[in-house]
């Protein structure tokens, strides 16, 4: 392993290198650090809930915050991802009302923030999701089912992480943020390119562990994107209990970050910003922050009823705004997409929903002596005591009702 | 939202003292029919309430506790009666509502919170360590923190992960914490009151597979008892319970495993053997004498936990007990706790936790013949 340059001490001038950075970024775009910092006025949008291209000067660009439209190829594979996705949500809601799955927090309505989260990166990169984010893991190529494990309660966790460079599912909130960084500062330390994509909710900007997270990424100077997918509410909490900040991407600021906010329901919005941030993190110009303006549609998960936080006219306006609506009609109007493409991707959803129905339908048999085998790499001698214990234990039960019959 | 709940006030909070009152009366007319069948979840959420009608310095807050009521619902209405100056939501942040509840302890309220569940209680674990159970040592009984953290916690519920550790022994560890626990429907109630009575921090830890377990519950006649014993400066604190009598051997149980420990006497008994079933209560502080007393009686005696064996409260209860009794026992102290492993997924989670029949197996492992 090489490690590269000392990239933390102070230069002559008594600048630490990132502020340096900073400096250099906002220079490439002519403009000051402040104003690289700051968040552009209005969230950027390309497509608005019509499905109608947003006029050039009101998608929320400024010098310095410009983005340009994503390629064709790439939003008719975002669209695909996004038929899927909702596809995904809907049949894993469908598999806990039959009993198939412990639990669900479904991402219905939050697709377009999910797909190109994945979309985004490189192969070589790495995504830290949350439990919200299951189709965004299976987006970046993981099995469905591997993914879905968690959830009908078999294991922990369903996938490996290195693998696939996605981090287990986390559930505590914003822990694996910090293991974002602890990836990046890794990868940089070996003189990689690797960008890290670091996901959390609104609610969870509350941790302490958020703040941690970015003031790491900020001081290390490490390519890392912060990714807040602003869905309105933390379980029954609304945003305006959590923050008083003009908006989450505000908060970049406060870590000498860049920050932007986006229409977390344009997938073309997030596709552009999410790509540019990419590609600066990967540049050398530091962590980003950016925050996705959507909207959680379904309750927090199955056990939760969101009727007593929250007004249904409220949950009927975002339903005007559906990301995969919008997208459906911009790239049929653009004749990007006809009756042929929109059988053939709705084949390749329902293919994967039969996977998982396939895949959940059957009870696996769960192994008991699972419960010993993986706590360590090289297990105690306390360890393979209670497991022995546990088969004998076992074994009597079998013989007694093998008796019994 | 801007809390400027003064203790003194009557006029706390959205709704005024007087419809609090009347709020609390029509729940009390409601109740007045004698026992009635009640879940946990209500006991709690009757305490909740009797106690912040009874001192105004009493706030309920954390996560999803106000509107929504508590992902359990054990701070339902709460907002509602109260107003959102004494029950609320705040930043979603666990070292954040236990160091200004700390604060608030501090300066004249009795801060009563909620962790939403156990895992998640661990970003508040330093402010807990070492504030919550120091400051009265630090100074030297000057600063009193009457404060209880409420920490719905264990599993048998078919959670995901983090959502059924057993964290009750890294609190019993910590000097300067009382541990709470209750296992009965009555016991939530008391214990719960009791707790915010106590100038002392209390860590409450409800068993959550049991907030819908019911009893017949008289509420005003616990109610009425809780008062009486307040002016007297009576508590149960430290006082163990004999939950089911009996002569052949001593189950130490507490919170989840006591109805576990019943179930096992109660198939004990149809065998010809009697068992003895301690409910501990308060694992902090420890009945001796209770424990102790039904050991010495019956001469064995086994310790029933779902947290993991080692190093654990259970492991405390056998030491004290053999240290107590070693020349009343016919056998060892035998053990049936969790395996030490993280605490498994639902499917796993039935060969996990102590049951009804590991459990009389460890009795029947008590060297009875002779
Ligand atoms: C440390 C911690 N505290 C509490 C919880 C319980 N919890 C799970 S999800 C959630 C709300 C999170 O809201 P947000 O970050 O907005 O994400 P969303 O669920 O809306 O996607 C809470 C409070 C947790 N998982 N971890
Ligand atoms: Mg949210």
């Amino acid at each position: 392993m090489t490690i590269s340059a000392d990239h933390t001490a102070p230069d002559q001038a008594g600048r630490a290198p990132a502020e340096d950075a900073l400096t250099e970024a906002a220079e490439k775009f002519g403009i000051t650090a402040e104003d690289y910092m700051l968040p552009a006025r209005h969230q950027i949008q390309m497509v608005d809930p019509d499905g109608r291209l947003t006029p050039v000067g009101e998608q929320g660009t400024e010098p310095g915050h410009e983005y340009p439209l994503p390629g064709d190829e790439e939003l008719l594979a975002a669209y695909e991802q996004l038929v899927v996705g909702r596809r995904v949500n809907d049949q894993n809601s469908a598999l806990v009302r039959q009993g198939r799955m412990a639990v669900y927090p479904s991402s219905h309505g939050q697709e377009a923030c999910q797909v190109a989260a994945a979309l985004c990166l490189s192969q070589g990169d790495w995504m830290f999701p949350t439990y919200r984010d299951a189709v965004a893991v299976m987006t970046r190529g993981v099995d469905p089912v591997q993914v879905m494990t968690i959830f009908r309660g078999d294991w922990h966790g369903g996938y490996d992480p290195a693998k696939h460079k996605v981090g287990i599912q986390c559930t505590p909130l914003t822990t694996q943020l910090l293991h974002a960084v602890g990836v990046a500062h890794a990868a940089k330390l070996r003189g990689e390119d690797t960008v890290v994509l670091a996901m959390c909710g609104d609610g969870a900007t509350s941790e302490g562990d958020f703040h941690e997270a970015l003031n790491f990424a900020a001081v290390f100077h490490l390519p890392v994107v912060f990714f807040v997918q602003n869905n309105k509410y933390a379980i029954s909490v609304p945003l305006a209990h959590q923050s008083v900040a003009p908006s989450l991407a505000h908060k970049a600021v406060g870590y000498g970050m860049a920050g932007e906010r986006v229409d977390g329901n344009d997938v073309v919005a997030l596709l552009a910003v999410l790509d540019r941030a990419v590609k600066l993190a990967r540049e050398g110009s530091g962590p980003l922050l950016v925050e996705a303006n959507t909207y959680r549609m379904q309750a927090h998960t199955n056990a939760d009823d969101a009727t007593r936080y929250r007004q249904d006219s409220e949950v009927a306006e975002w339903l005007a705004k559906d990301p995969v609506n919008r997208m459906r009609t911009y790239l049929t109007d653009r004749g990007l997409l006809d009756g042929d493409g929109e059988a053939r991707i709705s084949e390749k959803a329902e293919a994967v929903a039969a996977q998982l129905r396939d895949g959940l339908g059957e009870d696996v048999p769960v192994d008991p002596q699972e419960l010993f085998r993986h706590v360590f790499a090289t297990p105690t001698p306390q360890l393979k005591e209670q497991s022995a214990f546990l088969a004998d234990e076992l074994a009597r039960d079998a013989s007694s009702q093998e008796a019994a019959q | 939202m801007s809390p400027t709940v003064t203790t003194s006030s009557e006029a706390n909070g959205n709704v005024s003292a007087a419809t609090a009152r009347a709020a609390a009366s029509a729940a009390a007319t409601a109740d007045a029919a004698g026992p009635q069948p009640v879940t946990m979840a209500k006991a709690l959420n009757t305490a909740l309430a009797d106690a912040m009608h009874a001192d105004p310095s009493v706030l309920v807050f954390g996560e999803d506790v106000g509107t929504l009521g508590g992902v359990f619902r054990i701070t339902d209405g709460l907002t509602k009666t109260f107003g959102e100056q004494r029950c609320f939501d705040t930043p979603l942040a666990e070292s954040g509502i236990v160091g200004m509840a700390v604060g608030m302890a501090m300066n004249g309220m009795r801060p009563v919170i909620e962790m939403q569940f156990d895992a998640f209680a661990y970003p508040a674990f330093e402010q807990i360590v070492s504030h919550v159970a120091k400051m009265h040592n630090r100074t030297k009984g000057a600063v009193k923190l009457p404060m209880v953290i409420r920490v719905p916690y264990a599993g048998g519920i078919g959670g995901v992960e983090h959502h059924c550790d057993s964290s009750e022994s890294y609190y019993a560890h910590t000097a300067g914490l009382k541990v709470f626990t209750p296992a009965t429907v009555p016991d939530a109630y008391r214990m719960l009151r009791e707790a915010i009575d106590s100038d002392d921090p209390v860590m409450f830890m409800e068993p959550k597979k049991l907030y819908w377990s019911k009893d017949m519950v008289d509420l005003d006649e616990l109610r009425e008892q809780h008062s009486a014993n307040a002016k007297a400066g009576r508590s149960s604190e430290g006082r163990a319970a004999v939950a089911r009598p009996g002569t052949d051997a001593t189950l130490i149980a507490y919170g989840p495993s006591v109805p576990t420990a019943l179930a096992a006497a109660e198939a004990a008994a149809l065998e010809g053997r009697s068992l003895e079933v301690i409910d501990v209560r308060t694992i902090v502080p420890f009945d001796d004498e209770t424990v102790c007393a039904s050991v010495r009686k019956t001469g064995r005696a086994v310790v029933i936990a779902e947290a993991h064996g080692f190093a654990s409260v259970s492991s405390e209860i056998v030491a004290r007990v053999q240290e107590r009794c070693f020349h009343h026992l016919a056998a060892p102290i035998r053990r049936v706790t969790g395996f030490d492993v993280p605490y498994p997924a639902p499917k796993l989670e039935k060969y996990y936790l102590p049951g009804v029949d590991r459990i009389l197996d460890a009795v029947d492992d008590l060297q009875w013949e002779n």
